[in-house]
C-alpha cells in the first residue's frame, strides 16, 4: 500500500466518525434527562410526539439526584424532567437552565399499598390499627415521596407512634421493592407504581392531596438548549397538548 | 452535624460478619484445599461468586430470601418468630455471604502453602486430628487466617449495594456508613459526606497497610 493511500483512509478513519456522530445529531433530535418514575409515562408522550412531529426524542433515565449531578457536569441533555422542583429551581439559579423555562408537569400522586390486604381496602384505620411489622416509606430528606409520606403521616397524628416501624427506601422504587417482595406488608408508594402494575384496586388508598404539599416533578429547558426548537416544542407539548396530559393522568399523576 | 451511630453500626456487622466467617470458612477452606474432585471445584465456583457479581444481584436475591414466606425469612420467623430483613441480623446474613470469598481464599491458599508433609510427620508422631490442625495447621497458616480476618472485616466496612438493598437505611439499627454518606449525597450535604468518606478511606488506608506490614513481618519471622 503506498502511502498516499493509506494516509486517505487513515484521514477518512478520523474525519467519518465526526461525520456520522454530525448526521445522527440533526437539528430534530433533542436529548431528555428523565425522573425514574416517569420512565413508562414519558416513553408514551415522546412516541406520540415523534409521530405527530417526526423529530427523534432520545430518553436518558435516572435519580433526579444523579441526573442534576450528571446536568451539573456538563451531560449533553436538552431537557431535564426531574422528579422535584428543587433540582429544577437550583439549575435555573445557577444558570444551568435558561429562566422562565421550569414549570410543573405532572403531580404525584401518593398510595398506600398494601398486597395482602385480605378484608378491607387500607385506609386511615390501617394505620391507627398499626397491627404490622414494618411501614416502607422512600427517605423523606431525599425523594419527594417520602417527604410527602411524612407529611401525610404528621397530618394524620401518626408519626410519632409510627416512626419506630418505618424503613426507609433510597428513592420510591426501592420502597415499592420493599412492599413487593413480602418484606414490608404495607408502604406509602407512588400512585402511578401502583397502577401500571395492576394492583387490585382494594389493595391501595390513594391519598388525599390536601394532606401533604403537593409533590411537584418540574421540568426545565437546559442551557445548550436555549434556542432549539424542537426542545421547546416538545416541552410545549408536555404542558398544553390534550393528548400527552390524558397520558400523564392516566399514568396515575394529577395536573397542575 | 456528624452522627456517629453509623460508625458504630459499620463497625459491629464488620466484626461480627468476620468472626462468624472465621468460623464458617475453617472448615470450607481446609476441606477445599484438601479435596479435588469435581464437586469440590463446584463449591469454590460458588463460594467465588461474591466477587463477580453486582452487589445489587446478591441484595436482590437477599431480600426476595429474607421475606416472611423466603427461604431464610421463613425458617427464621418458625424459630424466632421475629423478621429478617431491615434488621441488624439481616445485615449479617447478606454480609457473611457478600464476604464469604474474602475469608475462604486466603484459608485456602494458607492450607495449601502448610502442604501434607509436616501433617504426615506430625501422624507419625501420633498426633490425633485435631491436635495436628491446632498445632501443626494453625501456626503454619496463621498469615491466611490474619488476612481472611482483616479482608473480611474491611470489605464489610466497604459494603454498599447489598446493604442498601436490604437494610431498609433504618437511623440507628441499619443504616451503615456507606448508606448515610450515598444519603448525604443525595440530600446535597456534601460536608457530612465529605467527613465520613474521609474517615472511610483513611480507615481502609491504614487497615491495608496494616495488613501489609503484618504479613512482611511475619514473613521474615517464618523462613
Amino acid at each position: 500500500m503506498n502511502h498516499a493511500r493509506l494516509r486517505t483512509i487513515l484521514i477518512s478513519l478520523i474525519v467519518l466518525p465526526g461525520l456520522f456522530s454530525w448526521v445522527s445529531a440533526r437539528a430534530g433530535d433533542i436529548d431528555v434527562a428523565v425522573a425514574a418514575n416517569f420512565t413508562s409515562t414519558i416513553q408514551t408522550v415522546a412516541k406520540r410526539f415523534e409521530t405527530e412531529t417526526g423529530n427523534r426524542v432520545s430518553l436518558s433515565f435516572g435519580s433526579t439526584g444523579k441526573l442534576y449531578a450528571q446536568i451539573v457536569h456538563g451531560a449533553p441533555y436538552d431537557i431535564f424532567l426531574a422528579a422535584d422542583k428543587r433540582r429544577p429551581r437550583l439549575l435555573e439559579a445557577n444558570g444551568e437552565a435558561v429562566a422562565g423555562s421550569r414549570f410543573t408537569y405532572a403531580r404525584g400522586r401518593l398510595a398506600l399499598w398494601q398486597p395482602g390486604a385480605k378484608t378491607a381496602k387500607p385506609g386511615r384505620a390501617t394505620l391507627e390499627q398499626a397491627d404490622f411489622a414494618h411501614l416502607a416509606i422512600a427517605n423523606p430528606k431525599t425523594a419527594p415521596y417520602g417527604l410527602a409520606a411524612q407529611q401525610t403521616l404528621q397530618h394524620l397524628g401518626l408519626w410519632k407512634q409510627l416512626e419506630p416501624r418505618l424503613v426507609y427506601g433510597e428513592n420510591i422504587a426501592q420502597t415499592y421493592q420493599f412492599v413487593a417482595s413480602g418484606n414490608a406488608p404495607l408502604g406509602f408508594v407512588a400512585l402511578s407504581q401502583v397502577m401500571t402494575t395492576h394492583s387490585p384496586k382494594t389493595s391501595y388508598w390513594v391519598i388525599p392531596e390536601n394532606l401533604h404539599a403537593p409533590i411537584e416533578q418540574q421540568a426545565v429547558l437546559l442551557k445548550r438548549a436555549n434556542h432549539n426548537a424542537t426542545a421547546a416544542a416538545f416541552l410545549n407539548y408536555l404542558k398544553t397538548s390534550t393528548e400527552a396530559r390524558r397520558i400523564i393522568e392516566a399514568a396515575g399523576y394529577s395536573l397542575p | 452535624m456528624i452522627d456517629l451511630a453509623p460508625l458504630w453500626i459499620t463497625l459491629r456487622l464488620a466484626g461480627t460478619t468476620a468472626l462468624i466467617l472465621l468460623v464458617l470458612a475453617t472448615p470450607l477452606a481446609w476441606w477445599l484445599a484438601r479435596s479435588r474432585n469435581r464437586f469440590s471445584t463446584f463449591i469454590e465456583a460458588v463460594v467465588a461468586l461474591p466477587l463477580v457479581l453486582p452487589p445489587t444481584v446478591l441484595g436482590y436475591y437477599l431480600l426476595v430470601a429474607l421475606a416472611p414466606q423466603g427461604v431464610l425469612g421463613s425458617g427464621w420467623h418458625w424459630l424466632t418468630g421475629g423478621r429478617l430483613a431491615f434488621t441488624f441480623m439481616g445485615l449479617v446474613i447478606g454480609s457473611v455471604v457478600y464476604s464469604l470469598p474474602f475469608a475462604v481464599q486466603p484459608l485456602q491458599t494458607a492450607f495449601e502453602g502448610v502442604g501434607s508433609g509436616p501433617l504426615q510427620a506430625a501422624a507419625t508422631l501420633r498426633a490425633g486430628p485435631l491436635d495436628r490442625f491446632i498445632h501443626v495447621v494453625l501456626p503454619l497458616a496463621r498469615r491466611g487466617f490474619l488476612s481472611a480476618l482483616v479482608l473480611s472485616f474491611a470489605h464489610t466496612v466497604g459494603e454498599f449495594g447489598v446493604v442498601l438493598m436490604i437494610g431498609g437505611n433504618i437511623p440507628g439499627v441499619t443504616q451503615v456508613l456507606s448508606v448515610a454518606i450515598y444519603d448525604h449525597v443525595e440530600a446535597l450535604d456534601y460536608h457530612t459526606a465529605n467527613v465520613y468518606s474521609i474517615g472511610l478511606l483513611a480507615f481502609a488506608f491504614a487497615v491495608m497497610w496494616l495488613l501489609y506490614t503484618l504479613n512482611r513481618r511475619h514473613a521474615r519471622w517464618q523462613p
